[in-house]
């Protein structure tokens, strides 16, 4: 049995008259200690999809449908007093902007403690201790003197490794990781990657990382789910989906991401923007964009179908050239 | 030093007003007196000195703490007013207590439950309070404790105690009896302006990243909305808060005039029907006062609750 396991999961947003889908039937599951990757643009319900687990939707969203399993249990039915056993305990998340995943008005010793006195019977010394080691852990300098401090005198990378130290600090079984690097600099984005990549390792925690940067899903994760409009469009081993993707909207963006050998032509981009929820496209919700659409695409919502684990979305399989040669056109 | 030169400020409007008040000369000596001798004893009284003169003198006085005396008491003003003060302070400690004790658990409830029943109810009665003006509220709550109920006296302060060297009806049950009606009218303007504001700043808060961050880190619900969100609350809270401090003690001169209890409104609404300028202008610079030190206060309360704000000068 896997620790994570979500099963035709639904999200709606129910806005006066309309309700907007923002998840139709996307299900996924995670080991112990397993990395996955959730990539798409904006818009195409991977963060929605990764709050839906701890059930922190932001009003008026809900679950309407399908199953959360995590050890067997379906959390998505737990009340709020069983979820708060959850939260911050057994799974922790990291915001993606640590400049304001922070409370302003407290330290960050208020803010380590309190979590592990809420899940722990623990004195507060001991909760200080184990707050120290964490902030060692994630490798900031003078972490008793951190301690002390406020969130602004912080720098934004310090403050991620802060969130990231907050994330650990009960050992959780998976930690969830809205884009956690999309804020800060670059140079600082990759130490914090592999930072989270290595805790990951070493402590065995399973990681869901959610982000549209292809290039660090794939230096993380093992395995990668590509959302579009709700739906997954694309899964399998990291590797594999990198190397041979069939999706043409997960081909689209890796032709997107700048290549060593087109130096100084221009980039591609995926033409048209992600449909907003209320008016999606009949059948596959990619069409309007793809270069192989045809009539029939317009009319079947296409199934996740496929072999070893890498599956795809798509009803054109066949007639599509594959990805080498594609890229060997241009 | 600011707080200086709004001092200076207050004192010369406040001067400079006393001479289109009327004539004091003639509350002080009555009909009988000659236009020879009212302009003797104007002279005497520097009354017929330039504006600027009249100024220099009044200021290098105030310095010294010494405003000038009341024409009606014959006394010292500032001893007047210094004796008139507690009854005021008490009603506005009064009236400042029903307010953070009202207004904080009810703004905070209608915040974290905004389509509840009783949210509604809160902000429907809210709005009534905030378009009643306070002799209104005054009066009918005189009339319905007092005169149908028969629970509460309709005016003054009752018995006072001295145990500290003032008057003061904090320490006994009448002088408390007395308190209830005029601070529950004199907190009726502030509170519903209160309970909305600390509404609309906790739901923004509720909404900001941090919060679902603390939800995330698996806290409980009570310490996620008394200390993360309302801490955040409070900051635009406290600024607010000293600032109405001043329109408060506008609003006493109403209420103690209805309720007839002896403060310092009640006694400048005497002066100026007695054109008693010493005495008017000294209330206007003690407000000054009273509203600059509770200014100041207000702005060390804020960087003790806001971390990024620290005072010039201090050590970050």
């Amino acid at each position: 049995m896997a620790l994570l396991e979500v099963k035709d999961l639904e999200v709606e947003f129910p806005l006066g008259r309309i309700t907007l889908q923002a998840i139709r039937k996307v299900s996924f599951s995670l080991e112990k200690g397993e990395r996955l990757g959730i990539v798409g643009e904006s818009g195409a319900g991977k963060s929605v999809a990764a709050f839906s687990i701890l059930n922190l939707l932001s009003r008026p969203g809900r679950i309407s449908g399908g199953e959360i399993l995590f050890e067997g249990d379906d959390i998505s039915k737990f009340d709020d007093r069983q979820m708060r056993s959850i939260r911050g305990n057994r799974i922790s998340m990291i915001f993606q902007d640590p400049m304001m995943t922070l409370n302003p008005v407290l330290t960050v010793a208020t803010q380590m403690i309190e979590c592990l006195k809420a899940h722990r019977k623990i004195s507060k010394k001991e909760a200080w201790d184990i707050s120290v080691s964490k902030l060692k852990e994630v490798m900031i300098p003078s972490p008793e003197e951190r301690m002390e401090s406020y969130p602004h005198e912080l720098s934004g990378g310090m403050r991620q490794r802060v969130v990231i130290a907050m994330a650990l600090l009960t050992d959780p079984e998976i930690i969830i990781a809205d884009e956690p690097t999309t804020a800060l600099d670059v140079t600082i984005q990759a130490e914090i990657m592999v930072l989270m990549l290595d805790l990951c390792k070493s402590n065995n925690v399973g990681l869901i990382l959610i982000t549209h940067d292809l290039a660090v899903v794939s230096q993380v994760t093992e395995r990668i789910m590509v959302m579009y409009a709700g739906r997954v469009v694309e899964e399998g081993g990291t590797k594999e989906v990198i190397t041979n993707p069939k999706h043409p909207y997960t081909r689209g963006l890796l032709k997107a991401l700048p290549q060593e050998n087109t130096a100084g032509s221009r980039l591609n981009q995926i033409r048209g923007t992600m449909p907003s929820l209320n008016a999606l496209p009949k059948g596959c919700a990619f069409n309007p964009r793809c270069d192989f659409a045809t009539k029939e695409c317009h009319q079947v919502v296409p199934k996740l179908e496929g072999r070893d684990g890498h599956n795809t979305a798509c009803i054109h399989l066949e007639k599509i050239p594959s990805f080498k040669s594609e890229l060997g056109n241009q | 030093m600011q707080a200086t030169l709004v001092m200076f400020v207050i004192s010369l409007i406040g001067f400079s007003i006393q001479d289109n008040l009327g004539d004091p000369l003639r509350e002080l000596v009555g009909q009988s007196v000659s236009e020879k001798e009212r302009d003797a004893l104007r002279d005497r009284m520097g009354l017929n000195d330039p504006f600027l003169v009249q100024y220099g003198r009044f200021l290098s006085n105030a310095v010294q703490g010494d405003l000038g005396n009341s024409y009606f008491f014959k006394k010292p003003a500032l001893e007047v007013i210094a004796r008139k003060f507690p009854a005021t302070l008490e009603l506005v400690i009064g009236a400042t207590f029903i307010i953070i004790f009202s207004s904080v658990p009810l703004g905070i409830y209608s915040a974290i439950k905004p389509n509840s029943w009783l949210t509604r109810f809160i902000l429907g009665i809210s709005i009534v309070g905030i378009s009643v003006p306070v002799f209104l509220t005054a009066i009918f709550s005189i009339y319905i404790f007092s005169v149908e109920l028969g629970w509460m006296p309709s005016f003054g302060r009752g018995e006072t105690t001295a145990p500290f060297g003032w008057d003061s009806g904090f320490f006994n049950g009448d002088g408390l009896l007395h308190l209830i009606l005029p601070s529950l009218s004199l907190a009726s303007i502030m509170m519903p302006l209160f309970i909305r504001l600390i509404r609309s700043e906790m739901m923004e808060i509720l909404q900001m990243d941090y919060i679902r961050f603390a939800w995330a880190k698996g806290l409980y619900p009570k310490r996620i909305w008394f200390l993360h969100a309302f801490k955040n609350t409070l900051l635009p809270v406290i600024t607010v808060g000293g600032v109405q401090v001043g329109t408060m003690l506008a609003y006493t001169i109403l209420t103690e005039s209805v309720f007839q209890w002896p403060g310092m409104g009640f006694l400048f609404l005497e002066a100026v029907n007695r054109v008693d300028t010493p005495l008017i202008i000294a209330y206007i610079i003690v407000v000054g006062l009273i509203f600059v030190v509770t200014n100041t206060v207000v702005d060390l309360l804020y960087t003790w609750v806001n971390p990024t704000v620290k005072l010039v000068g201090q050590k970050s």
